[in-house]
């Protein structure tokens, strides 16, 4: 039977697969891609992971799982597999996904699917995978003190700098997404400044009302948000409060630095744990919806399958498709952030090793196709609106007709009309220039929902769509600065003692100042860019991201080989070499190229001679030396992410070399054996 | 009639272990299980409860 099922999934795959190839210079059904990606992610779900699971970790359902062992009613909780699956996902599900193929989708609708599909089956969901097995093993280790154990004290100090680093720049660039999104729309600005009083509302009455009723407290809080995205269009009727909301990007900047800042101070009770409440339902809801409306749409694809930009032109970033395309869509496919995650909470949970694919692979799956999904309804927009919306003015030009003349001229036809006429659909002044990812994601969603439920609607749905990414966002702001502010805790803590309490107040008020100070620079410097910012941030984010994961597989690739299994070890290997090739060649890019759109240091150069000759406008030369500075500092910050990626990768190499040739290594910290005595669960059932 | 309601009271219990809303109950049931003495207030549990888990990397990009 389940031979039968698999030749199915296979033969069905393959003619999805090859409609997709064979629709060259035709627009191609959403269908055909939601077909191929669920039938490519169930092979590699029943074979592959299935023989990594079995034959390279050697799952043994026999053994004792610390959730098992130390089950002690809170944090380790045997917990039923598809409960646990669903903590995991909304762990690691995040906006990440949703921006990357907005972006990528800048070089054709294929590239960047493969990658999400490839990526996934073979590096990311094995990536999380064995890095929540290896952290189960190990009593729910994380992955900073599983480098420090396993490859020595440099590795651990490597993947704490990165984690530290990849968090601001993470928090950099998503505030500069929702800035972007609020930017001049009373109608966004007022809704996501009403969503956090209703985290608050909601906080008060999980902690003081009726503690603890965590349902009850988000169906208020999504009725409220809800309510929050009708009053907005409210307000954008309003003469007075339209005024009083539209808000040009830099104060919606310094509002969000001000938000992270209290909010990262705040008791979690209040503001953080509402929120992340009511992101998760929104996200959960919003994925569910959007995947039975494409289904039930199945709208044509407009974007062509390869664009001219694939040979680095593009508008939204500049670089060619390799090594960019990968840099571009990490989330989705593989993010070195899941392996926070996956070490930690979630190996507390697990009941049976039997649950790990399930929970380790599966939830990537789903990850990785709620990219597909973004992918989607980036690429069902006409090209020309999808560039009009996400092109920089810097780029494109800030006068409309300018705008649609450049963007026409690379054979994307579109008008000022019909770009006035979609914006006057979505309740906005402007759609023109919405740079980074969310208002062209948001116009992608409200189409598809909009056709699906009635036209009738459609403003409501493109604010509900900004409203979702935004709150998404914001939580992950607030949870990244305070994850932040514990690293940089326990750095200070080395220097003076008191400074590495998490509970002492200067101490708190100190990180978090200098972690929000960090990614506020960033922001700021995004905000004034002519270009949007979005094109630097970006990339030097998914280059981050995608350093973390192959420091995670760098771990795993050394754990395997010290623990015997070398013979398999090209699982975790392989990725890893491809990460190493791409993030190298990506940061090599980034410092060293002569133009300006992807060298950050020829753009330096490029500036400050325009600067210094004096052929710059006023408004630009005013900004010119932050922004040359800035270009200097993320050339050295992607230099010394290289530099940390490769010292890992050395350091895990000379372990492996000093096993494979019997030299002593390391003792491994995996914990000994112990049989499992669990009963099963049922959902949600008595212990 | 029966596969619906058994269906959704599955789901309901799903979503309330999932969210956590159930937590409480299964820790007084553990603690009656494994410790003497009284157990925590369902205020001060859930108090602990949410400072622990947001303690760490509990939401990712």
């Amino acid at each position: 039977m389940k031979k039968i099922t698999g030749i199915l999934l296979a033969v069905v795959g393959a003619i999805a697969v090859a409609g997709i190839a064979l629709h060259r210079h035709e627009p191609i059904n959403a269908l055909w891609i939601v077909t191929a990606a669920v039938c490519i992610y169930a092979l590699g779900y029943r074979f592959y992971a299935a023989w990594v699971a079995a034959r390279v970790l050697v799952i043994d359902p026999s053994r004792a799982t610390p959730a098992e062992r130390h089950d002690n009613g809170r944090d380790f909780v045997p917990t039923h597999r598809w409960v646990a699956f669903g903590h995991h996902f909304a762990a690691i599900a995040g906006p990440g996904p949703l921006v990357g193929p907005t972006l990528a989708a800048q070089f054709g609708y294929l590239p960047g699917t493969l990658w999400i599909l490839v990526g996934a089956v073979l590096g990311g969901c094995v990536q999380d995978m064995t890095i929540l097995f290896l952290s189960m093993r190990r009593d729910g280790r994380s992955l900073g003190q599983m480098a420090r154990d396993e490859l020595g004290p440099l590795g651990g100090f490597a993947a704490l700098i990165g984690t530290l680093l990849i968090m601001i720049l993470l928090i950099a660039v998503l505030g500069l997404v929702v800035v972007n999104a609020m930017k001049h729309s009373p109608w966004s600005t007022a809704t996501v400044f009403a969503t956090v009083p209703v985290a608050i509302l909601v906080g008060v009455h999980l902690r003081r009302l009726r503690p603890g009723r965590i349902l009850e407290g988000s169906v208020i809080g999504l009725a409220l948000v809800l309510l929050a995205v009708w009053g907005g269009g409210w307000v954008d009727t309003h003469p007075l409060l339209r005024r009083l909301f539209d808000w040009p990007s830099l104060p919606l900047a310094g509002f969000v630095v001000g938000y992270g800042w209290i909010a990262a101070i705040l008791p979690v009770w209040l503001l953080l744990a509402p929120r992340d409440y009511l992101s998760t339902f929104l996200k959960a809801g919003t994925v569910a919806l959007l995947a039975v409306s494409i289904v039930l749409l199945h709208p044509q694809i407009k974007m062509p399958a390869l664009t001219a930009f694939v040979d680095g032109h593009g508008p939204l970033f500049g670089g060619k498709i390799f090594p960019f395309v990968f840099i571009t869509i990490a989330c989705g496919a593989v993010s070195g952030f899941h392996a926070l995650v996956a070490s930690g909470t979630t190996p507390k949970l697990i009941a049976s090793e039997a649950d790990v694919r399930l929970i380790g692979y599966g939830s990537m799956m789903l990850e990785s196709f709620v990219a597909i999904m973004a992918m989607i309804a980036a690429t069902l927009l006409d090209p020309g609106v999808f560039f009009a919306i996400n092109s920089g003015a810097g780029i494109v030009g800030s006068a409309p007709a300018a705008a649609v003349h450049t963007i026409s001229s690379w054979g994307f036809p579109v008008t000022v009309a019909q770009m006035q006429s979609l914006a006057h659909e979505m309740g906005e002044a402007t759609l023109f220039a919405r740079t980074g990812g969310a208002p062209s994601l948001a116009v992608g969603m409200a189409s598809i929902f909009g056709s699906t439920f009635g036209r009738g609607f459609l403003g409501i749905w493109y604010h509900f769509a900004i409203m979702f990414e935004a709150v998404f966002i914001l939580s992950t702001l607030d949870a990244g600065t305070r994850v932040g502010r514990f690293m940089l805790q326990d750095l200070l803590g080395h220097l003076y003692a008191p400074l590495g309490r998490t509970s002492w107040y200067p101490s708190v008020l100190l990180s978090s100042t200098l972690i929000v100070a960090g990614w506020g620079y960033f922001l700021y410097v995004g905000v004034i860019d002519p270009n949007g910012g979005v094109n630097i941030l970006w990339p030097l984010f998914g280059i981050a991201n995608q350093m973390l994961a192959a420091i995670a597989l760098s771990v795993a690739t050394g754990i395997l080989v010290k623990s015997g299994r070398a013979r398999h070890a090209a699982v975790t290997l392989l990725p890893l070499i491809w990460l190493a090739i791409v993030t190298t060649a990506a940061a090599w890019q980034k410092i060293v190229s002569a133009d300006p759109r992807i060298g950050l240091l020829a753009a330096a150069r490029g500036l400050s001679e325009h600067l210094a000759a004096g052929t710059l406008p006023a408004a630009a030369a005013a900004v010119a030396p932050q922004l040359i500075f800035n270009q200097r500092l993320d050339a050295w910050l992607t230099g010394l992410f290289t530099a940390i990626l490769w010292l890992v990768i050395i350091d895990m190499g000379q372990v492996c070399v000093r096993r494979l040739r019997g030299l002593p290594v390391t003792a491994t910290s995996e914990a000994p054996y112990e049989a499992a005595r669990l009963q099963p669960l049922t959902v949600g059932g008595p212990q | 009639m029966r596969t619906v309601r058994a269906v959704l009271s599955t789901g309901l219990r799903w979503l309330r272990a999932v969210s956590g809303d159930d937590a409480y109950e299964r820790y007084l049931a553990h603690h009656a299980r494994t410790h003497p003495g009284a157990p925590l207030s369902r205020r001060a549990f859930y108090a602990q409860r949410e400072t622990a888990k947001w303690g760490g990397i509990s939401r990712c990009c």
